[in-house]
């Protein structure tokens, strides 16, 4: 019998309830996430811009603080002070209201991040405060899984509401974009997260790290590298990053949606962009490389939780590098092709993938021949995808003839 | 080139993978202090109007250099030496000489139109006001002092060297950059620097070349 569904899997909250130690130690941790987000974000920003001077043969921020560390504080600190302009014809309320939209789900995201704890033994991720033991992670509710899709699919109200609210014409295009986008992309994102929760046979994010304790069992591999590819191209889709950043195109909207943003209404939006990528960041890592789980089995001396989180932060940076490397690398996609990609693509991809793997599953739970059922669900999903392109080649070839192509 | 080699050629940019940096800094880097780089010998910057040896002023007061200015900033009246107590060896002078600095582009062209080489440009750009007042130079403020050097204003930033090299350089050759007239000194003296040298490498007085063999004429025309 679980007490509390929001706290589904923390043994701190199964205990009773008191002032102090539980709901103190609660308090600590969501204060100590926010920290730890924020100094990330911060740290990203000067990450980024640093990475991307280096592979545009710059120099980048050097002048406040060491290597320029103090640059995203000192804009951030000129942000507050600058003048907080609202266009005449802007829905004044709407317009205040954006920024916070885009900003909170980011963080609610990072919520649910297990970020560290050991995976040794018995202790299962667990670390002990004030004799208590409990999660590195704020909450874990039985539901992580969708409490992630839901901000991902929040955090578009933002942006579109900036758009809507601004009262000017390349902030809305911006925010149609950015909508469309994100329909597009959420499938895809939501169908190959699907597949991981399959695999992990759980919704909570701390369970699906735990079965995750060694490189075979990493869902990257577990559920066979697709959905992982998928996840990360419409992952970036997601949070409109190049090559996907059409949402703030600067050669064709200005700024996009937050065109007419100044001050510090700015700076939230750009935090919150920064905050979007470590968290998604941070999610592939929960979803496809098992969080804070070394790669084997390998528990070396010295604190546990110490381990998890140096395993954490590792693999965080390989995909905090990578986007930047995509940024720095990758020209933005023209906005039929983006659409294409997504509806086209991957979302029929990320689906037949989603069928294969169940289709393995259930194969191996009924007792079949895996073999078998895997050549034969495989050359179905092959007939599928020929009759499928079959039916776009007509489907374009008719509006050829109607003149309506492009 | 296949798509993925679009990721090699941005990461072997990386200084690990013996990329460059292009960047100058301008302040000399972090670490360099209050110092700023060298500046190009043959920058445009503030002007001053210059001074013969024996303390004239060279300004006669033509109104060439507001006539060819583009952006209009330079505005000249010329008035008559008084006979008794001359300004200018001729017979006219600069009686007012104002620069807008605000509107300046610093092209040069005053320089190039100047014919007693009155006005030059020093490398001083480094100037800031906080009024219009203090942005238009008058002749006070432009005519050197009596050792030759640009008056310095308590808003510029002034660097050793920013006055050494007056853009006097630009006499070394003949307005077409006919070689003949390279390393002849084809200027006026100046207050405190007397005749100044001919530009470095432009050769030595009398190892001149014909006109037209020169290794540098044939392409640059």
């Amino acid at each position: 019998m679980r007490p509390l569904l929001l706290a589904a899997g923390d043994p701190l909250l199964e205990e009773p309830v008191t002032l102090f130690p539980i709901v103190a130690i609660v308090l600590v941790k969501v204060v100590v996430a926010f920290a730890v987000l924020l100094v990330a974000v911060l740290f990203m920003v000067w990450f980024e811009r640093k990475v991307i001077a280096g592979m545009q043969n710059r120099v980048g921020p050097n002048v406040a603080g060491p290597w320029g560390l103090l640059q995203t504080l000192a804009d951030g600190i000129k942000s507050f002070f600058k003048e907080d302009s609202i266009p005449e014809r802007a829905d004044r309320f709407v317009f205040k209201l954006a920024p916070y939209l885009s900003l909170v789900p980011a963080f609610l995201t990072f919520t649910v991040i297990p970020l560290g704890g050991s995976f040794a033994g018995t202790s299962d991720g667990t670390i002990s405060l004030f004799g208590h033991r409990t999660f590195l992670q704020v909450a874990d509710p039985p539901i992580g899984v969708l409490l992630v899709l839901a901000m991902s699919s929040i955090a578009v109200y933002g942006v579109m509401l900036a758009g809507w609210s601004s009262g000017s014409k390349y902030p809305l295009l911006g925010a149609v974009r950015a909508s469309a986008q994100m329909v597009s992309y959420e499938a895809a994102l939501g169908l190959s997260v699907v597949t991981v929760v399959f695999v992990s046979r759980s919704l909570s994010t701390h369970d699906i790290v735990a079965v995750q304790d060694r490189l075979a069992s990493w869902n990257l591999v577990a559920t066979g590298f697709v959905p992982f590819l998928i996840f990360i191209v419409a992952a970036t889709a997601e949070l409109n990053r190049p090559p996907f950043d059409l949402v703030e195109a600067e050669q064709e909207l200005v700024g996009g949606f937050h065109t007419e943003y100044a001050g510090i209404r700015f700076a939230m939006f750009y935090l919150s962009e920064f905050m979007n990528t470590v968290t998604m960041s941070a999610i592939i890592v929960t979803l496809f490389l098992g969080g804070p789980q070394p790669p084997f089995h390998w528990h070396p001396a010295g604190p546990g939780w110490l381990w998890g989180l140096f395993w954490f932060v590792a693999k965080l940076f390989v995909f905090l590098y990578m986007y930047v490397w995509f940024r720095a690398t990758l020209p933005r996609f023209r906005y039929d092709h983006l659409m294409d990609l997504g509806w086209k693509v991957l979302i029929p991809l990320s689906f037949g993938w989603l069928l294969l793997i169940a289709t393995l599953r259930i194969a191996r739970d009924q007792g079949w021949n895996q073999a078998l059922t895997a050549v034969v669900a495989a050359a179905i999903l092959a007939a599928c995808w020929g009759l499928f392109s079959l039916a776009l080649r007509v489907a374009s070839r008719h509006r050829r003839l109607e003149g309506t192509a492009f | 080139m296949g798509w993925w080699q679009g990721f090699l050629v941005t990461a072997r940019q990386s200084r690990v993978f013996g990329g460059q940096r292009v960047t100058t800094e301008y302040s000399a880097g972090k670490y360099a202090g209050d110092a700023k780089i060298a500046k190009p010998e043959r920058l445009h910057g503030r002007h001053v109007l210059n001074r013969y040896e024996d303390g004239m002023e060279k300004c006669i007061g033509c109104e060439l250099c507001a006539g060819v200015c583009p952006a209009r900033c330079i505005y000249v009246r010329g008035a008559d030496n008084p006979p008794d107590e001359p300004v200018s060896p001729g017979e006219r002078y600069g009686y007012v000489y104002e620069i807008n600095f605000l509107r300046c582009i610093h092209c040069d062209l005053c320089v190039e139109a100047c014919p007693t080489e009155a006005i030059t440009e020093s490398k001083l750009f480094e100037f800031s006001f906080t009024n219009r007042e203090d942005a238009i130079y008058t002749k006070a403020e432009l005519v050197v002092d009596d050792e030759g050097r640009p008056r310095q204003l308590p808003w510029e930033d002034w660097r050793p060297g920013d006055d050494a090299n007056t853009s006097g350089w630009m006499r070394a050759t003949a307005p077409a950059g006919s070689a003949e007239f390279e390393g002849r000194v084809a200027w006026s003296g100046e207050l405190g620097y007397g005749v100044r040298a001919p530009e470095p490498g432009q050769g030595q007085p009398g190892q001149d070349q014909p006109a037209g063999t020169g290794p540098d004429e044939t392409g640059a025309g």
